[in-house]
């Protein structure tokens, strides 16, 4: 399974990614530079963590313009698995490939810390590795991760199965206190109809190993390298199998 | 308004903080009058902030060589070898001054200075650890205001390293009065580098060719040195918001990734910052520390302003700017990694061969100064030393009748701004980014960050104790150096080497210019006893405001190394059951006479009952090293499953705290001993530490603590109930695990919260 990982001139976790996939996972991966256009060649394509652009304007708002995301979307389209991460998700927002807005977050601070998400399906290829409802210990790091989308848009992602995490309790309960930055309806991450582009605002790949705190983050990781070894068999996306 | 034509006098030379002999030393070295243009090259050099005139005979004295420091003070930052062929590159600065006047912007610029200080040299930095001290922010007059002041500082930090990449993963915080007119704004940053890629500032080679890279040229910062940093403050000191410079971390990033990648094509000869002093100092530095000369064109510095004099442009310190020296020939690699990254680079001199620094505007000369006399003949003074006199009200502590129930005692503790969780802060700061935090803020003495690509990791911890300095700036410094560096020990690492920010008041007073030289004198006595080499650092003077100075203030980071990084201890307990040992170095304390004397310096005193008197506890630098050394080989041995030092609060707050860190897991302590209950809970002798292990583990560790001549008494276990402290059989603190922790955790949210709620 070949990765890629895009470089923005601000991003800050793509070393971070780029460790994970390669010195955790053991998979081949290689960093993408924002100026090509052409990401051929990767069966995943992670937009990592950052400051794309400097953000200074509105996050990922100049992102969405750049050469890179012009080949991003292509590679959706035809398929390609595409994971974004905090400022990532942030930009696949604003390039229009996942539905939805990001606001401040409520408490207008930054927030980092540990935080618990429930796995909402496992029918997408970042979650097929999954329990149902499994509990993922996560970081987040981010000052603009509060989910927002108007009514008819949160009734068509949870008519489609498309929201992937809720923040909830370590027991997985949805409960306001477990949902750091607001988010509507304790919205994690989302994918599209299709369920080949996941956002999400918590850091897996800052949760690999157990050193670091939590070693969740990996569920998400392998099931994108599973989905791979699932879809060349006839085995149905979302039916777990062993690997 | 300031204008290249206008004759230099001698109001003008002091207008610029120049005393009369620094002025005829100038014209002496010149051989003619400077220009004004000269004039403000010479001030800003010769500055305190720059030059360290009144410093530098003292910190002669510090101890800065030792086989694993590859280069300490006088460059950009103190290197250490860590093995593996790599290199530790870390310093500590202050950012005093422009974080009262602007608290976000003044913050957030400190963080980028120090930043480029260490990719300047090769290295990638890889944590931020920051000492801030505020004055109080609850129950005083001005409390709001120095709510203001400590959520600036607090959003600028996380502001600028957030974006920039860097985890800020420790650092502490400190309320006094004192600080509430002057706030600390201690930055330190660490960075790693590949010890046969390490980059000095030495400009050699004539004709090689000066490129300027990063931030055009405004005229922020003008006179941030001389003007903010070495004056102390009056009224008019909000006027000074101009001369505070603004960052912009994406740019910083940007620069860090290009100059790490033109690093890589070995075309850079030397390389170094423009921070204080802009481009006057990284021209005189470069070309002084080279044997060199250098010169300069400014019509082709990049710049965002138009009609800017040479003066202001070569005293602007507009941020994200970087001066190298490349090699003639090749420099079209350089710049061409540089437009890759969206950056200026544009050559703007040469280096030569006559030890000059040459300036000229349109072809024009409008400086000629040797290099040399800019950067090492600055003047240095050997100020008057006179002891502070005693502080005439000695009120000293009153302990509590025996028998006294003392939880709502330790509640107050708890709560206080100075003892509560500081969770609110640290999690506005990224500190999990490179995925290298292995000990987190909060977690334990000291942050732990692995290497990437070894078995190792590395410890760091800033530590300080201006009340203690206050009281006696000898021991007190002393302490600070023990502490970071038990600190260091109880995450199970060997402390390496130190960096020091010396904050102090203004040093023509002989009473702060004794106490300078008694906290040197303290470090270096420490630093010595310790095996911890002083490997730079900076020092801010002139910590004053309307004539009132703050408590003399070192601020020591300490850095430590793990052979074996999954060795790294926390200070949460682990399991249930497990036996609770207090580690100490000191030699059974017989119980002195005046035990108040002691007690009224702690926090316990102050804050209960107001009480700041006495003398910081005694210290003794060998038990203080049997701790240490003790602590790293147990943790060698894998024999302990949690360590925290005892400090602030002494061993109720340390059990406390390990608790807090702790989930479900709680404590029962019993102590015994002769002195009041208040000290034997709450005072803050040095040498100690509180560690948790297995039961099968206890003798094992007697074994080895034997050899490092310390002792080890049991003093509880690790439980699932009530948080329990009992003294000499009697029960003293009681209390609901959750009550606790609820005090702890929220107290500084509740207070810093509540101000944004009304505004």
């Amino acid at each position: 399974m070949r990765f890629g990982v895009v470089v923005f001139p601000g991003s800050n976790c793509d070393h971070d990614a780029y460790y994970a996939i390669g010195a955790v996972l053991g998979q081949p991966v290689e960093f993408i530079w924002h100026q090509s256009e052409r990401v051929d060649g990767f069966d995943a394509v992670i937009l990592p963590g950052g400051f794309a652009y400097g953000d200074y304007l509105r996050t990922g708002a100049i992102a969405r313009f750049s050469p890179v995301m012009r080949g991003v979307e292509r590679f959706a389209r035809s398929g390609g698995l595409v994971l974004g991460i905090c400022n990532g998700f942030q930009i696949l927002l604003e390039a229009g490939l996942l539905p939805g807005a990001m606001l401040r977050n409520q408490g207008l601070r930054f927030i980092c810390r540990h935080v618990y998400v429930r796995v909402e399906t496992t029918r997408t290829p970042f979650t097929c590795a999954a329990r149902p409802a499994q509990v993922l210990k996560l970081p987040i790091a981010h000052s603009e991760g509060n989910y927002f989308c108007d009514p008819a848009t949160l009734l068509e992602l949870e008519g489609h199965d498309q929201i992937v995490f809720r923040y909830t309790t370590p027991a997985g309960r949805e409960d306001p206190a477990a949902n750091a930055n607001g988010s509507l309806a304790n919205i994690a991450g989302i994918s599209n109809r299709e369920g080949n582009v996941v956002g999400l605002m918590p850091h897996p790949e800052r949760a690999s190993e157990a050193g670091l705190g939590s070693a969740d983050g990996l569920v998400i990781l392998r099931s994108m390298v599973e989905s791979r070894v699932l879809r060349s068999s006839p085995v149905r996306v979302g039916e777990r199998v062993p690997v | 308004m300031l204008d290249a034509e206008v004759r230099v006098t001698p109001e003008i030379a002091r207008e610029h903080g120049l005393t009369a002999e620094e002025y005829s030393r100038v014209r002496a070295i010149l051989g003619r009058e400077p220009n004004l243009t000269e004039l403000g090259i010479f001030s800003v050099m010769w500055s305190e902030h720059c030059s360290y005139k009144s410093s530098k005979v003292h910190l002669a004295r510090l101890p800065t060589r030792a086989p694993q420091v590859l280069e300490g003070p006088g460059e950009n930052a103190g290197v250490v070898d860590i093995g593996d062929g790599l290199a530790a590159v870390f310093k500590i600065e202050s950012h005093n001054h422009p974080s009262y006047v602007e608290p976000f912007q003044g913050a957030a610029t400190g963080v980028g200075g120090i930043l480029r200080d260490i990719f300047t040299m090769g290295a990638r930095p890889i944590a931020v650890l920051d000492a801030l001290r505020f004055g109080p922010i609850v129950a005083a007059a001005d409390a709001s205001r120095n709510r203001r002041i400590l959520d600036g500082v607090v959003s600028g930090i996380a502001f600028y390293g957030n974006c920039f990449g860097v985890p800020t993963v420790g650092g502490e915080v400190g309320f006094e009065s004192c600080y509430a007119t002057n706030p600390l704004v201690n930055v330190l940053a660490l960075g790693i580098a590949r010890k046969d890629e390490l980059f000095l500032a030495r400009a050699r080679g004539a004709g090689n060719p000066v490129i300027y890279v990063g931030a055009k040229t405004g005229r922020d910062g003008i006179h941030g040195a001389s003007l903010l940093a070495s004056a102390e403050f009056s009224e008019e000191s909000q006027q000074k918001r101009p001369n505070v410079q603004v960052g912009d971390p994406f740019l910083e990033k940007l620069l860090l990734e290009a100059c790490l990648e033109a690093m890589q094509t070995g075309v850079i000869v030397a390389i170094q910052d423009m921070g204080a002093a802009g481009l006057t100092c990284s021209t005189s530095e470069m070309a002084s520390r080279g044997g060199t000369g250098m010169e300069i064109e400014l019509n082709r510095v990049p710049q965002r302003e138009t009609g800017m004099t040479p003066y202001e442009i070569m005293l602007s310190e507009s941020q994200e700017r970087m001066l190298l020296v490349a090699k003639r020939g090749r420099e079209r690699q350089v710049l061409d990694i540089f437009r890759k990254w969206g950056l200026d680079a544009v050559e703007i001199g040469r280096v030569t061969e006559d030890g000059l620094l040459r300036v000229r505007e349109n072809g024009h000369m409008v400086a000629e100064i040797p290099a040399h006399s800019l950067a090492e003949e600055g003047p240095s003074y050997e100020r008057p030393l006179a002891p502070l006199a005693e502080p005439q009200n000695q009120q000293r502590f009153t302990f509590a009748p025996e028998g006294k129930d003392l939880t709502e005692c330790f509640l107050r503790l708890l709560a206080s701004p100075a003892i509560a969780s500081k969770r609110w802060i640290f999690e506005q700061y990224d500190h999990m980014v490179r995925t290298n935090t292995l000990v987190a803020p909060g977690a334990g003495d000291a942050a732990v960050l692995r290497v990437k690509g070894t078995r190792r990791a590395l410890s760091l911890a800033v530590d300080g104790n201006g009340r203690w300095c206050w009281l006696d700036p000898r021991v007190g410094a002393m302490h600070a150096v023990a502490e970071a560096a038990r600190n260091v020990a109880s995450t199970g690492a060997r402390p390496l080497a130190a960096t020091n920010c010396l904050n102090f008041g203004n040093p023509e007073k002989p009473e702060v210019m004794w106490q300078f030289s008694e906290a040197v004198d303290g470090i270096a006595e420490a630093c010595r006893a310790l095996g911890t080499p002083m490997t730079g650092g900076n020092v801010s003077f002139y910590n004053e405001t309307l004539g009132k100075s703050i408590y003399p203030t070192p601020t020591i980071g300490v850095l430590g190394l793990l052979d074996d990084a999954s060795r790294a201890l926390g200070m949460a307990f682990r399991g249930e059951g497990d036996a609770l040992v207090l580690l100490d170095g000191y030699p059974p304390r017989p119980s002195p006479g005046d035990q108040a004397e002691e007690f009224s310096s702690s926090e316990y005193a102050k804050t209960i009952q107001g009480v700041v008197a006495g003398a910081p506890p005694a210290i003794d630098l060998a038990a203080e090293k049997r701790l240490i050394d003790g602590l790293v080989a147990l943790a060698g041995e894998g024999l302990l499953r949690s360590a925290h030092d005892v400090s602030e609060g002494g061993l109720a707050v340390t059990l406390g705290e390990c608790y807090f860190a702790s989930g479900d897991l709680s404590a029962d302590m019993s102590l015994e001993g002769q002195e009041p209950a208040e000290v034997a809970l709450f005072g803050e002798c040095g040498g100690r530490a509180l560690v948790s292990v297995a039961r099968e583990q206890l003798a094992p560790l007697r074994s080895i603590a034997a050899q490092y001549h310390l002792g080890t008494r049991e003093v509880g276990r690790v439980t699932r109930g009530e948080f329990r402290i009992h003294y000499n059989g009697r029960t003293v603190v009681s209390a609901a695990a959750e009550s606790l922790l609820g005090t702890w955790a929220e107290a500084l949210e509740r207070a810093l919260e509540t101000e944004r709620a009304q505004t």
